[in-house]
């Protein structure tokens, strides 16, 4: 699937002042979870510039529909219909082809189908919140969903998550492993959220929150948001060290 | 006034939450019905696979030595010749019968994680010297900011570890040993301590 020569260069070095520190005590768990040492810087070696890829061959029709993807025949989930897409981009501004995106997320009620959550909001029958696809040639992906509800989680007294869906990417290299969260548009949640204000940069936050995008919206049936994901970039293949064929 | 660079800014990293078995495993999070199999489950070898067949387990602990039981495990790692399946590859073709990824989630109950490999060959580093034979892990959880990258190397690979370009550059010694498994039979344990005494090391790729 993929047209160009392959690329070999290791990956630009990852900005750690805009990504959030592994300590940031307001979210509670970090506290007993981040390493307390340096990290040890490691450029790119054969085993990190290389990732799996995956191909569109494992993929179920129904893998980018969550609306219909768990419901019972002729029943569907109830909440707000949308449809979230976007691209899959690095740091150059390339497309990233053939990334395989993972996505979950709560219901319309901010309930989510796992066996430890216990907030009282209910179960919705039609829907298990789980899907994933593979970007195009140009780094597209989309998805059909139900927009989540926001929910509240033991941390503070009385902390909300605002509404959001967790997305899971890998690019062409394993050092391209991101998880994030996308967050919609106007929320006010967004930003007394302990989780987004572990990410210390405002701009950084700004591009993790979908913009409404009416010029997708399908009309009488579904609203869209765009979503674009920018995994990092790689050196060009002219300017590596060719000892020993790396 | 200079050109702009123009380059874009990596997406921040999100916790991946205590729910990342939903989207990464969702039959484990018992949602069935939605993939026939959860992705990177099951043995990462098949009859046809070459290499001597080996079993990775261990716990993720905290810094009060309790085991995550929400975390997620992946693994990277080469064949048994030392290539991997990537079409960055470009020194020779991996074995086809082996795709060297898989993820595991902790046991609900124990926080285990177990995988089912083969031991990988070695792989060169870019200044020409061969790396030891090593496995690629990436830690997500609840908790963690931003998923932790590690590396396991083998107790019974005293020669190539020590002359490992990467190990042998670490200038703390006394950290050296957190990174390689304790073996037992073809079981190799290799326990991640995210802080505290035992801390293991991680790596800025």
């Amino acid at each position: 699937m993929r047209n160009t020569m392959p690329e070999t260069g290791a990956f630009f070095a990852r900005d750690r002042e805009m990504h959030p520190p592994a300590y940031t005590p307001w979210y509670k768990t970090t506290v007993l979870r981040s390493p307390q040492r340096a990290l040890i810087s490691l450029d790119g070696t054969k085993s990190e510039i290389t990732g799996p890829v995956f191909g569109h061959n494992m993929l179920n029709e129904l893998d980018n529909d969550l609306i219909s993807n768990y419901a019972k025949p002729g029943e569907m989930p109830i909440g707000q219909r949308i449809l979230v897409h976007g691209r899959v981009l690095d740091e150059r501004g390339v497309g990233v082809d053939g990334a395989l995106v993972e996505f979950w997320q709560a219901n319309a009620g901010g309930r989510y189908r796992h066996k430890k959550e216990t907030y009282l909001a209910p179960l919705d029958p039609n829907f298990g919140g789980v899907g994933r696809t593979i970007t195009d040639e140009n780094g597209y992906y989309w998805f059909k969903t139900i927009k989540p509800g926001p929910y509240p989680w033991p941390n503070g007294v009385n902390d909300w998550r605002p509404a959001h869906i967790h997305f899971s990417i890998f690019g062409h290299g394993f050092a391209q492993r991101l998880i994030t969260q996308m967050y919609f548009e106007g929320d006010p949640l967004i930003w007394i959220c302990p989780i987004v204000k572990t990410i210390p940069d405002e701009e950084a936050i700004k591009r993790l929150v979908a913009p409404l995008d009416m010029n997708n919206t399908i009309p009488h049936d579904m609203r869209a948001y765009k979503f674009d994901i920018v995994l990092r970039g790689r050196r060009s293949t002219m300017f590596e060290n060719r000892k020993e064929g790396n | 006034m200079v050109q702009p660079l123009g380059y874009l800014k990596e997406s921040a990293s999100q916790t991946a939450g205590p729910y990342v078995h939903i989207g990464c495993t969702p039959n484990f999070s018992g949602i069935h019905g939605v993939y026939e199999k959860d992705l990177g489950s099951g043995p990462l070898y098949n009859d046809k696979t070459k290499g001597e067949r080996i079993t990775v387990r261990g716990f993720v602990y905290d810094g009060s030595g309790t085991p995550l039981k929400d975390a997620l495990v992946e693994i990277w790692q080469a064949d048994a010749d030392g290539f991997y399946q990537s079409p960055s590859e470009m020194r020779g073709k991996a074995d086809p019968e082996f795709f060297g990824w898989a993820r595991c989630p902790g046991d609900m109950a124990t926080g285990e994680f177990v995988f089912e490999t083969i031991k990988p060959g070695r792989v060169p580093h870019s200044n020409g010297k061969l790396m030891a034979p090593h496995i690629t892990f990436w830690i997500v959880a609840r908790g963690i900011n931003i998923g932790l990258q590690t590396r396991m190397y083998f107790p019974d690979e005293e020669a190539a570890n020590a002359e490992d370009p990467i190990l042998s550059r670490i200038e703390l010694k006394v950290r050296v040993p957190t990174l390689i498994a304790r073996k037992d039979g073809s079981t190799y344990t290799f326990d991640i301590h995210l802080q505290g005494q035992k801390e293991t090391i991680f790596f800025d790729i």
